[in-house]
């Protein structure tokens, strides 16, 4: 039961995924991070299928490289969304990636902005938005709480809001999450919720 | 759910004397999950020629790109714009092209001819071209846009007036479909100029 959203606030874009990497019945990692920074300014958090996560977003990642390398500066966060976008269409009549995603960039003409990304390739700009089960709790949140021009403390508690109803309220909830931020400064990791890891060094139990 | 009614969609476009309105609804969706209302449905293809494409988003928007490049391509080699029926033309074979995996949206072009006559015609997604003189409809809503375009629809009507039918035909038939809807936009364009309007209805 994977969990992706975000949202747009004063000059930044916020980016929040679980942790869980999950198998099955078997919870397999707390620590996986959903969330790629594509660049300095972009994030590009992705849920679904592992594998198709996992390679699509590095393919992205690696194709925002290049763009860079050759023509000297970066891609623009839309142009970057355009480009996944046309990637997913391209494979979706062949071998679809079953990935679901938001992209949240910061661009110094246009500021912050957020992208939806669907796997059938659907691409809409928004302020506020949610991928997975979770989006049926988190929409609602959104729709009674956000407004535009939230600060950074606003920002976390309605984040703090979402995973708490998440977590009350959707059966098998993720129990670990990653909140990434991007703004004029660069696109990093903001803060962890949720149990803490467990220590590096520990008994085993089972002595 | 069918594939059609993923996203819902509705639109319409109507002629008048020597106009054209084109107008759609503004909600993008996931079957009853509500993710946008600001989803742009109407392209400009160029200064008298607008496509507006229901249907699947994702072909919506793939449709949208694949005929700006073919519309772009043809504006080098001719060195002019491409005329309405030519471009219904290209439409229905690009989708028929694709006749036995077909790119789920129903397009309706809406033109003005050289001489100001205006033009549409609607397709279904594999390509069969429909002109009509009145009103062309789609989207998941087409059936009650049928009934309110005909009972609202005069013929030779002004801008002004062309641009009340259709916001009204638009409006009472996206509040009886649940999946379009959430406002609408409309566009009435005249040999001269292009008047964009946004519409508030019910917002559900």
């Amino acid at each position: 039961m994977e969990c992706l959203f975000g949202f747009v606030g004063d000059g930044f874009a916020l980016v929040v995924a679980d942790t869980c990497a999950n198998q099955s019945i078997v919870v397999q990692k707390t620590t996986e991070d959903k969330i790629t920074c594509l660049d300095s300014h972009k994030l590009l958090g992705c849920i679904g299928e592992s594998g198709d996560r996992v390679q699509f977003s590095n393919f992205i990642q690696k194709n925002m490289n290049l763009y860079h390398f050759r023509n000297g500066i970066p891609l623009s966060t839309s142009a970057a969304a355009s480009f996944t976008r046309c990637e997913l269409a391209t494979a979706l009549r062949k071998a679809p990636y079953q990935v679901n995603m938001m992209m949240a960039g910061y661009d110094k003409r246009t500021g912050p902005c957020l992208f939806y990304l669907d796997y059938i390739a659907t691409l809409q700009k928004l302020n506020k938005g949610a991928q997975g089960f979770g989006a049926y709790f988190i929409l609602s949140l959104f729709d009674k709480y956000y407004q535009k021009n939230m600060n950074v403390e606003e920002a976390l508690q309605l984040v703090d809001k979402c995973i708490w109803e998440i977590g009350t309220r959707m059966v098998a909830s993720p129990a670990n999450y990653v909140i990434k931020i991007v703004d004029r400064n660069g696109a990093r990791l903001l803060a962890r919720r949720g149990r803490p890891e467990p220590a590096e060094e520990q008994e085993d139990l089972m002595q | 759910m069918s594939i059609t009614s993923y996203n819902g969609s509705a639109l319409i476009a109507m002629v008048g004397k020597d106009c054209f309105a084109i107008a759609s609804d503004r909600r993008l969706g996931v079957n009853f999950q509500t993710i946008a209302c600001d989803f742009q449905r109407i392209f400009k293809i160029h200064d008298h020629l607008y496509i507006g494409l229901s249907g699947l988003a994702t072909d919506v928007q793939t449709m949208h790109q694949r005929l700006n490049f073919r519309h772009k391509l043809y504006q080098l080699r001719e060195e002019r714009n491409m005329r309405p029926e030519t471009f219904a033309s290209l439409v229905s074979a690009m989708l028929y092209e694709k006749r036995f995996g077909p790119y789920f949206c129903e397009p309706i072009i809406a033109g003005l001819n050289d001489d100001g006559t205006p033009f549409i015609c609607t397709t279904d997604l594999i390509g069969a071209k429909q002109l009509a003189k009145d009103f062309v409809v789609s989207g998941t809503a087409s059936e009650s846009l049928y009934g309110a375009c005909e009972s609202m629809y005069k013929p030779d009507l002004g801008p002004d007036e062309l641009f009340e039918v259709i916001s009204q035909a638009l409006l009472a038939s996206v509040d009886r479909d649940c999946i379009s809807g959430w406002g609408g936009i409309v566009h009435v364009v005249t040999p001269n100029q292009v008047i964009t309007k946004t519409l508030k209805g019910r917002m559900d």
